[in-house]
């Protein structure tokens, strides 16, 4: 009977052990990827910032009229085309 | 051998011996017990507490500050973390390579680093707010006694085009100006903090508890258009720089929402590189800032009068000989015509006529109208700085000041004040609130003017830019407009500036179905032009034309070149 008992509580023990450490490796894992994902949002960040930053509506224009040799069309160039509903889109 | 023999047993010792040290070994166990319950009974809490620190950290958790967007959901205002290097001089030890390796990455020169380690001997910041990536190699280096922490930096990519709206926040990222203090409890974020069980190695193996979860900041949508913005901004230095004037303002509201679509001040300055900063870039003339508006303001009477059944756009007014005087003071118009109706004072801008006007209606219905038009009171922006301008009590009031503030004079407002007043016109009546902020539901103002009283004075500022009125430089091709000018002497020292001016211009458009209303004011322009219709209209028609292009309004008048008078030959109101 003792010894049943024994094997018993040496058999939980050891299942004991053998569940912490799976904790504590999922846990490494779990932290791992929760540090890959404040890199990626603080990398996220910086391509909005960057993407900001190419698109200003100041470059853009600059761009437009220095490099690409575009202007806005004035009034005899212009001819406005009315969908059915009367709205222009 | 026998034991038993041994001469050892044989000798008989006194007894107390034995006794003496069974009783100290029991003393031994007594202290040993002692301790034992001492340590595991009474002091377990701090020896507890003491072995836990061996292992268990508190960490922070940082929260990030929230972006500031645009209505489409262009990103004005960002927060990205960056790196601070700091170092306790004492112990920093480098040889000349590592130093020189240092300066390159810190972009600063050899000497500087060493100005800075012999300037104290505990605690000095090398370099602050740093990008990442160069903070890695900097650690890389391994020098003793150089630290580095995490700060966030914010920045903008827009730049000056809209520094004074949002404003800018501190090295510690908080709010210190513009949107970026009134909603500094949003945008703000709570750091939180959790406790963790670390290995030798310092990696993190459990999770204890969680102290306060972090709250990173909430996004705010402004109701500004980028797009729009831009515009407004550069055609608003255009016109600075071509008038040698002072400063600028333009403000650009939606009539159907009173959402503040652009904002622009100049002088500016680039919230990315704040040194060098003086007053007049900061401010947001729009909000903070108040003038005597001059002409922009008849409308108000002349829609009270009509409102009130006392006259009609017909009625003829007694203005021939274009002066008048009431009590001392004498007022004048530039141009002298024959008696003018109604309408005409307002396309011509008479002085004379917005006075009689003026003169027929009881003071506190005159009070009672640019009070309920928003004049005198802060707009509920929670814009700090927001004024309220300066309308005295009726009460106070003499004839001669009842008389002046119909066109302008003897009262204060914001360039937002008054383009929100303008609602009133664009939107058959009804006064919008205003918002810096998206506004996702519809609104509804608050009656001001019956709906045909403001269909009648739309008609009058229509007439205002067409050839013979006042501003017709301000028209657009394929847009019918309505707008008035404005120009007055600036205030200085209790009196008037003689040759120092504020030329403004108030309009909307498409006059038919009006959407969007713009105010624009040139501060001291001194290249020889300083009207209203001359300097400020210029900058109205060419934000308006581009505006409701970008919306795709409809246009409401036949798309034809437009044919502008000679320079300086328009209608001058008098100032």
């Amino acid at each position: 009977m003792n010894l049943i008992l024994l094997a018993l509580l040496t058999a939980c023990a050891l299942g004991l052990v053998t569940s912490q450490d799976k904790t504590r490796k999922l846990f490494a894992e779990l932290e791992g990827e929760q540090e890959s994902a404040r890199k990626l949002d603080v990398e996220w960040g910086q391509l909005q910032l960057e993407q900001s930053t190419w698109a200003m509506h100041a470059r853009v224009e600059k761009v437009a009229r220095e490099r690409l040799h575009m202007s806005v069309p004035d009034a005899k160039h212009t001819q406005v085309v009315m969908s059915a509903k009367g709205v222009q889109q | 051998m026998n034991y038993s023999a041994s001469p050892v047993l044989a000798l008989q010792l006194p007894l107390w011996r034995s006794r003496m040290l069974l009783v100290l070994i029991a003393a031994g166990f007594l202290v040993l017990a002692g301790r034992a319950v001492y340590l595991q009974g009474m002091r377990n809490d701090f020896l507890q507490q003491k072995g836990e620190s061996r292992y268990s950290r508190v960490l922070e958790i940082s929260a990030t500050r929230g972006k500031i967007t645009d209505r489409h959901g262009e990103a004005l205002a960002i927060s990205t973390p960056v790196k601070s290097v700091w170092a306790i001089p004492e112990e920093v030890q480098f040889s000349t390579q590592q130093r020189s390796k240092l300066a390159a990455l810190l972009e600063m020169p050899p000497k500087e680093i060493d100005r800075r380690l012999n300037d104290s001997t505990s605690f000095v910041y090398l370099k602050r707010q740093i990008p990442p990536e160069i903070a890695e190699r900097v650690s890389e280096l391994h020098i003793p006694g150089l630290f580095q922490n995490g700060e966030y930096r914010r920045y903008y990519p827009g730049g000056e085009v809209m520094a004074q709206v949002l404003g800018f926040t501190g090295a510690d990222d908080v709010g210190q100006d513009g949107i970026e203090l009134a909603f500094q409890s949003t945008l703000a974020g709570k750091s939180g903090s959790r406790r963790v069980i670390k290995d030798r190695m310092g990696q993190i193996v459990e999770d204890t508890e969680s102290i306060r979860a972090a709250q990173d900041g909430r996004d705010l949508t402004l109701a500004l258009d980028a797009k729009l913005q831009n515009l407004a901004f550069s055609q608003l230095k255009l016109a600075v720089d071509a008038n040698k004037a002072k400063a600028g303002a333009i403000v650009v509201l939606d009539a159907k929402t009173g959402e503040v679509l652009a904002l622009a001040n100049l002088p500016t300055y680039n919230p990315n590189n704040r040194s060098r900063l003086s007053g007049a870039q900061l401010r947001n003339r729009v909000i903070t800032d108040t003038f005597e508006p001059g002409s922009t303001l008849k409308p108000f009477t002349v829609a009270l009068a009509i409102d009130e059944g006392r006259v009609t756009p017909n009625t003829k007014i007694a203005t021939a000989g274009g002066s008048m005087t009431i009590g001392h003071a004498t007022i004048h118009d530039a141009h002298r015509f024959d008696d003018m109706t109604v309408a005409q004072v307002i396309q011509r801008s008479s002085n004379v006529g917005a006075a009689k006007i003026a003169l027929s209606l009881p003071a506190e219905d005159m009070w009672d109208m640019f009070d309920k038009v928003g004049f005198g009171t802060a707009p509920r922006l929670h814009f700090p700085g927001a004024a309220g301008g300066r309308l005295r009590p009726y009460k106070s009031w003499r004839p001669i000041e009842q008389a002046t503030m119909a066109y302008g004079h003897g009262i204060s407002v914001s360039l937002l004040q008054l383009a929100r007043a303008y609602t009133i016109f664009a939107d058959d009546g009804e006064l919008m609130p205003p918002s810096l902020l998206r506004v996702d539901a519809p609104v509804t103002g608050k009656q001001v003017i019956a709906p045909a009283t403001a269909r009648k004075l739309r008609d009058m500022l229509e007439l205002a830019v067409q050839p013979g009125g006042t501003a017709p430089r301000a028209r657009i091709v394929g847009y019918r407009v309505a707008g008035k000018t404005g120009t007055a002497h600036k205030e200085e020292n209790g009196g008037y500036a003689k040759n120092k001016y504020v030329a403004s211009f108030v309009g909307l458009a498409p006059a038919s179905a009006p959407r969007l209303v713009i105010a624009v004011m040139i501060d001291e322009p001194s290249a020889g032009q300083y009207y209203g219709g001359a300097v400020a209209a210029p900058v109205f028609s060419a934000v308006m034309g581009g505006a409701l292009r970008m919306l795709g309004v409809p246009p409401d008048a036949p798309l034809e070149p437009l044919t502008l008078p000679p320079d300086g030959s328009e209608i001058k109101e008098d100032v």
